[in-house]
């Protein structure tokens, strides 16, 4: 045990816990909440395995904008405030997701267990942020203006995606207007035929 | 020095937390939380295999960079269909069929 593997524990340990509370809580706020504290102590990991930038990154990009549009869908779906058991499945289905969950980590831990068994501790390479730079736009350039197209794409998208709904429910709401129309113009000639 | 146990262990067990979130909620925004930390699973072992050496041209990181990229956009996409879909529907519970949609209004 070295010092690194001890910080790297500890904040592992803390990501671990408040990624467990963030998918089993009944508060949704709360469940964004604890999304916070997962990926935020998920950013001192890569701290602690020396990946600097990454860990900015994931604080900036992850902490700061994905949880903010999270909590914003949430506030938008008019989540309610305090604990609510529809949130969840039912006890059978979350059993289920339970079971398959743990078969997931059992997977992928057999997966690993070949790379880590009896592997002595390897010296940590620590990556600067000028290295890093070097790379992206270098090696990486071309995957990185497709990733900048990709972001251009997905903003129209989710734009379009949220104007065809608006039209949608305009012609919803017509529809209704005229079935509206027609309730009140049977409505005499019903009342009339008994008389 | 730092053993590679533990950064393995991590993505591992975040995986399998993010897969029970997918699965056992209700709740479409909050199944995307669980999609979120499958995702941050696969950037945990990226930088722990850059940490390790033997990485060329600093590949683990920058590929963690482009996950959390794509995690944006997927993210900003994601939630333009739920806010969609609860203006049509009034709600976002995906456990609820299409066929009590009719039922419903």
């Amino acid at each position: 045990m070295t010092s690194l593997d001890v910080a790297f524990a500890a904040v592992g340990v803390i990501a671990a816990a408040s990624g467990l509370l963030s998918v089993t809580t009944r508060q949704v706020v709360h469940a964004a909440l604890w999304l916070v504290v997962s990926l935020g102590s998920l950013a001192g990991c890569y701290l602690v395995l020396g990946a600097e930038f990454v860990a900015l990154v994931q604080v900036l990009v992850y902490v700061g904008a994905i949880v903010v549009l999270v909590l914003f869908a949430l506030m938008l779906t008019r989540a309610p405030i305090g604990p609510n058991r529809e949130v969840s499945t039912s006890r059978t289905h979350r059993v289920l997701a339970a079971v398959l969950g743990a078969g997931v980590t059992a997977l992928l831990c057999a997966a690993f267990w070949p790379l880590v068994h009896h592997a002595p501790p390897v010296r940590r390479v620590e990556t600067h942020t000028g290295a890093l730079a070097e790379q992206l736009f270098g090696t990486w350039v071309w995957p990185f203006e497709v990733l900048s197209l990709l972001l251009l794409v997905a903003l129209v998208a989710a734009l379009a995606v949220s104007r065809m709904a608006r039209a949608a429910e305009g012609a919803e709401d017509s529809v209704l207007d005229h079935a509206g129309d027609g309730d009140a113009v049977d409505q005499p000639t019903q009342d009339v035929e008994p008389a | 020095m730092i053993h590679l146990a533990g950064p393995y262990l991590l993505a591992a067990v975040l995986a399998g937390l993010g897969t029970y979130g997918v699965l056992a909620r209700r709740n479409a925004v909050l199944v995307l939380i669980g999609i979120e930390l499958v995702l941050n699973a696969a950037n945990v072992l990226l930088v722990a295999t850059s940490a390790a050496g033997g990485d060329r041209w600093v590949a683990g990181n920058v590929l963690a960079l482009f996950v959390i990229t794509i995690a944006a956009a997927e993210v900003s996409v994601a939630l333009a269909v739920v806010l969609a879909v609860f203006r049509l529907r009034g709600d976002i519970d995906l456990s609820r069929g299409h066929e009590d949609d009719g039922a419903a209004s």
